[in-house]
């Protein structure tokens, strides 16, 4: 164990690298999630159609095969990004692609009279969207936006085989350097749950802060968490 | 650089083949999740002392960790406890230890989601415990239970890939080794995302549809 605490600063180093990917992974995702989210409810068939195929292309194949695709493949058509650009962008583009389904449902799912209302007085289809159907629609779409913030989280790990110093490559190199490797993994394993939990306590009050019934009780972290599906597979 | 149809033909026998291992794979995988994550969500719903409170942590522990970790630690720490088992079979456990840490919900979520009406309509009549389950819960429970497992099912097929790290012969794996040896990426590495495309969509509007099918019109 005392070998890892010298390897200490390489697993810090790491672990910033996947905190970034998180950060910037879950920004442009939320992004993407909104632009082919609304694009999806166009009235337009044209619109609708590519929005449709993105969202069904990156939702049914594997990220680590997206990840290797525009890692190894890309370049064969003459586009090249670095590892760390690259999976920040696959990242984003495939937890948008879920995170696009549940903006798409919690705006279909408002009641019919938001929009008949809307259009009673005299208020356009753009205005409509942003100051009345996207506002009531974001308690709706916190819980799942929450379990796709954990995984996107957990898949910044497999950045690690494009060759992204993120904390799971330093946690292999280390294994590498000093043969620990019960203790190593232990130390990933707990510092990924660490971060996870973490995330789910900050999804749970952003949760009850923008809850419309705030007077509900609170459910305990636990059960909460539980009570999540993984992100997207229920969608 | 371009497209090479020629080539793309050639590799497609074995990354057929691949596809293959993937989805043997996910089959014993999601046997032992469906298993496993029975007996979790059994202990859990009776309320075993300890037993319950060390698998509700587990439960956590699984769903908060990356499963690329999961699989790398499995792999390399298993060995040095005399445990010597094929990367295949390492894979497979890690997956439907993995799975069943979701599946273990559905089965819970299920339950609960029949209305509260149909245990007290079964109280009121007094049927005794068993007929209570068998034919009052359960039959309902099926209806939200399956399709939620069916995702799962189409998750953890897509999941597998992320075992080629861990030297699963899989349909990845099978697209990486030909790109390292011929020196040309794109036609293995898109053969393989279509491959996964051509499974797990056409499932997914399947289970889409047995949802549909199984909803109870309230």
């Amino acid at each position: 164990m005392s070998t890892i605490i010298d390897y200490a600063p390489r697993l810090w180093e790491g672990l910033v690298v996947t905190l970034q990917l998180l950060v910037l992974g879950s920004l442009l995702a939320l992004v993407i999630a909104f632009a082919a989210g609304l694009t999806r409810l166009s009235r337009h068939r044209l619109v609708r159609l590519p929005a449709a195929i993105f969202i069904e292309v990156f939702r049914g194949t594997s990220m680590i095969v997206q990840l290797f695709w525009f890692f190894y493949a890309l370049p064969f058509l003459g586009i090249e990004l670095p590892p760390f650009e690259t999976g920040v962008v696959v990242l984003a583009l495939n937890e948008g692609a879920y995170a696009a389904e549940i903006v798409r449902g919690a705006i279909k799912s408002r009641p019919a009279g938001q929009t008949e209302a809307c259009i009673a007085l005299g208020i356009g289809p753009a205005k409509r969207m942003r100051r009345i159907l996207i506002p009531q629609s974001i308690p709706a779409m916190l819980p799942p936006f929450g379990n796709v913030l954990v995984d996107l989280f957990k898949n910044t790990s497999l950045v690690a085989t494009i060759t992204v110093l993120d904390l799971t490559y330093m946690g292999l190199e280390v294994r590498t350097n000093t043969g620990e490797t019960t203790a190593i993994f232990a130390t990933l394993l707990v510092i990924y749950f660490v971060v996870s939990l973490l995330l789910w306590v900050l999804m749970n009050g952003l949760e009850r802060r923008f809850a419309i019934d705030r007077t509900k009780k609170s459910t305990r972290i636990k059960s909460w968490i539980l009570s999540q599906p993984r992100g997207g597979a229920g969608a | 650089m371009t497209w090479n149809s020629e080539f793309a033909l050639s590799i497609l026998p074995d990354l057929l083949r691949g596809l293959w291992i993937t989805i043997q794979a996910t089959m014993a995988a999601i046997t032992i999740a469906l298993v496993l994550g029975l007996v979790v969500a059994v202990v859990r719903y009776l309320r075993i002392p300890v037993l319950s409170q060390v698998f509700g942590f587990f439960v956590l522990f699984i769903r908060g960790t990356p499963l690329l970790v999961q699989a790398y630690a499995a792999f390399f720490i298993l060995p040095h406890y005399g445990i010597v088992l094929s990367a295949l079979v390492t894979g497979i456990i890690v997956l439907g230890i993995n799975y069943s840490a979701y599946t273990a919900e559905v089965y819970r979520a299920g339950i609960e989601d029949v209305a509260k009406g149909q245990w007290e309509a079964a109280t009121a009549l007094s049927l005794p415990g068993r007929p209570t389950w068998t034919r009052i819960v359960l039959p309902q429970a099926v209806r939200s239970i399956v399709p939620m497992l069916g995702n799962y099912w189409i998750q953890m097929f897509k999941d597998s890939a992320i075992l080629s790290v861990i030297t699963v012969a899989e349909v990845l794996y099978v697209g990486q080794t030909i790109g390292g040896s011929e020196f040309r990426f794109l036609e293995p590495l898109t053969i393989v995302g279509l491959l996964f495309l051509a499974v797990s969509y056409p499932a997914a509007v399947l289970i889409r549809r047995l949802e549909r099918r199984l909803a109870i019109s309230r």
